[in-house]
């Protein structure tokens, strides 16, 4: 293919332009492309994106790492570095310092990142019942998705009485 | 209930009560363990803490044990006070790990009376809460390690977030910090080279499975353990539940498994269990494992209900205390491997005669 605007050199450079609603693809040739100030946005973009990415994939895995690596724990001192190494974090404290790179992790292991178990008794009882909650309502979620309507409206109805129980706790004992 | 707990040699005497065969399905599972991993909020974890943080650990530990009924009357033994023969009989028994066996850190383990419930302290994380129980019962196991933690929360402030739950040292334990796990039997499935299938299935599932290995890496005794892997986004009910649904399907096909022997192959089964039996009735010299194998044969023809075998109980009694610092308890100094050997046959002999005896004359194959 010959370049449309000068015919003689051959069609390198190819886009895309939108005038009007209509769309023309356009051929030209690098040097006419150059003069008239023409860039070929297509075949342009595609390289700098791709470019783009894999630079900032480079960029974040290296540097970030490093920055990563260095995250430290305020309280025992642990570098993220040294929890890759061995596996074991140092403290507790050390999963609020490492909690972006530890989420990801835990959802690989685990395939979820949100505790669903029983909390500690001296808790006492205003976590539990919000945990139970949050339990109901992950439960109800999943019974609309599996189209479960009259499990659903049982689960629904066990917020309604938790979340009126709830209030008349707060009633009795405003904090 | 089981008698207070005064010291070590109260507890060696016998074997441990959850051994006892008589859970449900003990004859295919021996046992069923719950351990819980829990962490005080303020100390860091076992490996990053200094040894007096460690020892506070064990003062506030001890401390809230004594509040704590599920755990009255129990034993506490420190390793550091302890010899290598002793923590080694400890690790024999189920009671502690290999790590917290090293005795070098102020680690320690309270043992309630019967041993279905101990507290390792200063392990991988500051309490491992452990409670045992024969045969399949997951759900049991559970529910006394729940009180037991429980009781402990009321006096221990415990590192916990709302969001990912009890935090461990291990992000492995994260959440319910819950393992749950049965020991079982599988020598039908294995026999019939069906076993592969079966634990690719139980893999399938996301619970883990392994076989206790022995020195050269194949699988003791056709005893596997399996145990749920996840501890996030899953409820402990849900993790004992899931635990259960599934052991309970590898049982029934275990069973199916061993109709199936006994319909194609009965004569060359009864003949290897028999055959079994008379080793371990009448060796003179016998290594630990080879007493972990013949103890799977005697198991499977017990389980099948071949007359004039021992019960199930003194297979089970076997397998701890045949191992080698239970054996040099017993004998009341150190053995050398031949020696052992040696001593290890003689105990065989010993509880399978007493065993006969008991049984009496209609015992006698
Ligand atoms: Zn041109
Ligand atoms: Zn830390």
């Amino acid at each position: 293919m010959l370049c449309q605007i000068c015919g003689k050199n051959p069609a390198t450079v190819h886009f895309t332009e939108i005038h009007d609603n209509t769309m023309s693809e356009i051929h030209v040739c690098e040097r006419c492309a150059q003069e008239r100030g023409l860039q070929a946005p297509q075949a342009k973009q595609k390289f700098d994106i791709a470019d783009l990415i894999a630079g900032m994939v480079d960029s974040v895995t290296s540097t970030e790492e490093e920055r990563v690596g260095h995250v430290q724990c305020p309280r025992c001192g642990m570098l993220y570095s040294a929890f890759k190494e061995t596996g074991r974090l140092g403290c507790a404290e050390c999963y609020q310092a490492f909690q972006f790179q530890l989420r990801p992790l835990l959802r690989r292991i685990h395939g979820d990142t949100r505790h669903k178990g029983k909390s500690p008794a001296r808790d006492g009882e205003g976590v539990s019942r919000s945990r139970q909650m949050q339990r109901l309502y992950d439960e109800l979620q999943r019974a609309v998705e599996r189209e479960e309507f009259e499990r659903a409206a049982e689960l629904r109805d066990e917020i309604q009485q938790l979340e009126k129980e709830d209030k008349a706790t707060q009633t009795e004992k405003p904090r | 209930m089981s008698p207070p707990l005064d010291d070590l040699d109260a507890l060696v005497r016998g074997p441990s009560p959850w051994l006892d065969g008589s859970g449900p399905k003990a004859d295919i599972v021996v046992s069923t363990r719950v351990r819980l991993a829990r962490n005080l909020r303020h100390v860091p974890f076992t490996h990053r803490a200094r040894d007096e943080q460690l020892q506070g650990v064990m003062a506030t530990v001890t401390g809230a044990l004594q509040r704590a009924p599920s755990f009255s009357q129990g034993l506490l033994l420190k390793m550091t006070e302890l010899g290598p023969v002793d923590r080694q009989v400890l690790v024999e028994r189920h009671l502690v790990s290999h790590e917290l066996g090293d005795g070098a850190k102020p680690r320690g383990i309270f043992i309630a009376p019967g041993e279905r419930l101990s507290l390792m302290i200063n392990e991988e994380d500051h309490l491992r809460l452990q409670a045992m129980a024969s045969g399949i019962q997951p759900a049991e196991a559970w529910t006394a390690a729940d009180h037991a933690d429980d009781e402990l929360g009321q006096s221990l402030d415990f590192a916990f977030s709302d969001e990912i739950g009890y935090l461990t040292s291990c992000p492995t334990n994260t959440g319910t910090g819950l393992r749950a796990s049965v020991l079982i039997h599988l020598p039908a499935l294995v026999l019939l080279q069906e076993i592969q299938k079966v634990l690719k299935s139980i893999m399938q599932v996301g619970l883990n499975v392994r076989g206790l290995y022995g020195e050269h890496s194949d699988v003791m005794g056709n005893l596997f353990q399996v145990s749920n892997q996840t501890t996030l986004g899953q409820s402990e009910r849900d993790s004992i539940e899931s635990l259960e649904r599934v052991t309970r399907q590898v049982i029934e096909t275990e069973e199916r498994a061993r109709e199936r022997l006994v319909r194609d192959a009965r004569i060359q089964t009864e003949d290897k269990v028999w055959r079994a039996y008379g080793i371990l009735r009448y060796c003179r010299s016998i290594a630990s494992q080879e007493v972990i194998n013949l103890c799977s044969a005697v198991r499977l023809g017990v389980s099948m209900g071949l007359p004039g075998l021992c019960p199930l109980r003194v297979v089970n009694e076997l397998l701890v205390l045949t191992q080698p610092a239970h054996l040099q308890r017993a004998h009341g100094g150190e053995l050398t491997l031949a020696e052992r050997n040696v001593y290890r046959a003689q105990l065989v002999r010993e509880r399978l005669a007493t065993a006969a005896r008991e049984a009496g004359p209609a015992g006698n194959p």
